[in-house]
């Protein structure tokens, strides 16, 4: 791999990072909290492509040319043949762009184990109260419902088909989308929900002890008592 | 001879032009085939890792690269003691300093033992640097928010290690094992090209596997069933054995690779923690790059020797401290 191939490389992988970044993409695959530093790293890839080619161009007329080619030749076994393969991730990011992670993920792995907490605040006043899945589950399975009761609770998520039932689901990412695994919410009562697993929808319901097992690691499943559902478009940020 | 090299160069920037110029025209059938879930799961996953590590890799070849030009090279030999056995711990600290990935700590602790530092503290160097930098500690932090003592853990084990290496060489280690090659450098060239000359040079090669390690990572993690995982997961012994294995045939950089052990969430912590002391000690493109540098004899001895010590300092370390 010469330098000027390497240039071109490294001018579309930062091209691509900054593509990503600058636009909604980058969120379908990491954290929002990374975005500065993605934007920063792709502009230096993007600098070190414009430089590279610019000392070599600088150079080429001159007589250092011919020495810095044998220079190359010397140790053209230590030229990175690898650096290739960055073009894989640009071409996925530029070409394919694959969605955020959805109902595969969920159905393969089992539910995130929920954690308790000693302090549940009071819900938003809203009528009905806007609320996360993973803030349900652990309200509904540790605090046993007792900050929820009495009131018209709406989530938003994708279905997910199981063998337990009908669950309404999200992806819940901690760092990167590769440790991304489903907090599910068993969904009980109320209108059929008959779209297909995958489908955005916004369920209006209320808290129910009911209480179900995630077939594939055995944790727990809160479920949630539907009074209406609408399908929904999918929110800016995907994960949890 | 300088012919040739011209028309070669020209042909590879010409074949990478038609490459792009026929996906892009063929881009909605790449799409069509990345159409199954599976292997969709697949590209997000392999993209995401690689996203998410690129700010931890370029930051770390740019300031690298900052060491490598503008420290001069004779700073490190006159900084360290003059004893060999007390070169190696300060050697391994001075680790600390060199935020650069385990790809960048090759050549230059194969120009510190050029420069006349004694081979066991060069070598403490290499085995230290990536493993116990700034970036490198963060990245686990961030990786790991819930398990702040992970943190700990990998940097004094991976410490223990590179020190007992460095002692163990110079006890059983023979010079004529490391063989240097001769390879012009870059000292006569002005700064700013040395600088920018490592920058590519370092981002284009161990980026390069880190696509290759983020392919595997992502093919790992969507092949490989949960409940198969588990039970693997689930044996203390098998399960340590297994991730150091990984760790040496993944080859993740070492700014990267705390977010893959973050994401094998099925293993316990001591096994993780042994896949991010051995991985940046001991993997395929490191066992590559230190044959290229130091040559087979030493290669030879010294990655299996680091593989098994890893295993033992990391499961030792999970005990007492995870």
């Amino acid at each position: 791999m010469n330098r000027q191939a390497q240039a071109v490389v490294l001018f579309l992988f930062g091209g691509a990072i900054l593509k990503a970044s600058l636009s909604d993409l980058y969120l379908r695959y990491v954290k929002e909290g990374l975005r500065p530093f993605l934007i920063a790293a792709g502009a230096a890839l993007v600098l070190a492509a414009i430089m590279t080619l610019w000392y070599e161009y600088r150079a080429a007329p001159s007589a250092g040319a011919s020495s810095a080619d044998e220079h190359d030749h010397g140790h053209a076994h230590h030229e990175p043949r690898v650096g290739w393969l960055l073009i894989l991730p640009v071409l996925g990011l530029l070409l394919v762009a694959p969605p955020a992670l959805g109902s595969f993920t969920a159905g393969q792995s089992g539910t995130v184990q929920v954690s308790g907490s000693s302090d549940y605040p009071p819900l938003p006043a809203a009528d009905p109260a806007p609320i996360g899945l993973l803030d349900y589950a652990s309200r509904a399975i540790y605090d046993e419902g007792r900050s929820l009761a009495g009131r018209r609770l709406q989530l938003i998520g994708f279905v997910n088909t199981s063998p337990e039932g009908v669950q309404l689901a999200r992806i819940v990412v901690s760092c990167c989308a590769a440790d991304g695994r489903p907090i599910k919410v068993g969904l009980t009562g109320g209108p059929v929900i008959d779209v297909p697993s995958g489908t955005w929808v916004q369920v209006t319901g209320k808290y129910t002890a009911q209480r179900g097992k995630d077939t594939v690691n055995q944790a727990d499943i809160a479920y949630l008592e539907v009074e209406q559902w609408q399908p929904a478009t999918p929110p800016k940020q995907q994960y949890e | 001879m300088v012919e040739t090299a011209e028309r070669k160069r020209s042909i590879e920037v010409e074949v990478l032009a038609v490459l792009l110029v026929a996906l892009v025209i063929l881009r909605d059938r790449i799409s069509g085939v990345i159409g199954g879930e599976r292997l969709q799961t697949w590209t997000t996953v392999f993209v995401s890792v690689l996203v998410q590590a690129v700010p931890f890799l370029v930051f770390g070849v740019l300031l690298s690269a900052v060491i490598a030009v503008f420290v001069p090279r004779s700073f490190w030999a006159k900084a360290l003691p003059r004893h060999p056995a007390l070169a190696v711990p300060a050697a391994s600290v001075a680790g600390v300093v060199l935020p650069g990935c385990e790809c960048g700590a090759v050549p230059i602790a194969g120009s510190l033992i050029r420069r006349g530092v004694t081979p066991a503290a060069a070598l403490a160097f290499l085995l230290a640097a990536p493993a116990i930098n700034p970036i490198v500690l963060t990245a686990t932090a961030v990786a790991f928010p819930d398990d702040p003592e992970m943190v700990l853990a990998r940097g004094l084990a991976s410490l223990a290690v590179a020190m007992v290496m460095g002692w163990l060489w110079l006890r059983l280690g023979r010079t004529e094992w490391i063989k240097l090659p001769h390879r012009p450098d870059l000292d006569g060239a002005s700064k700013g090209r040395a600088f920018w000359s490592a920058c590519r040079h370092d981002v284009v090669h161990a980026g390069g596997f880190l696509v290759v390690g983020a392919a595997a990572a992502a093919t790992i993690n969507v092949i490989v069933p949960e409940a198969w995982l588990q039970t693997l997961a689930a044996q203390p012994v098998l399960s340590v054995l297994a991730l150091a294995v990984l760790a040496v045939l993944l080859s993740i950089c070492s700014e990267a690779d705390a977010f893959v052990a973050a994401s094998l969430s099925q293993f316990s912590l001591t096994s993780r923690l042994v896949f991010l002391v051995v991985g940046p000690m001991v993997d395929l493109k490191l066992i590559s790059m230190q044959a290229g540098v130091f040559g087979r004899r030493f290669t030879a001895r010294f990655a299996p020797a680091t593989f098994v010590l890893a295993i033992v300092a990391a499961t030792g370390a999970g005990l007492v401290l995870l």
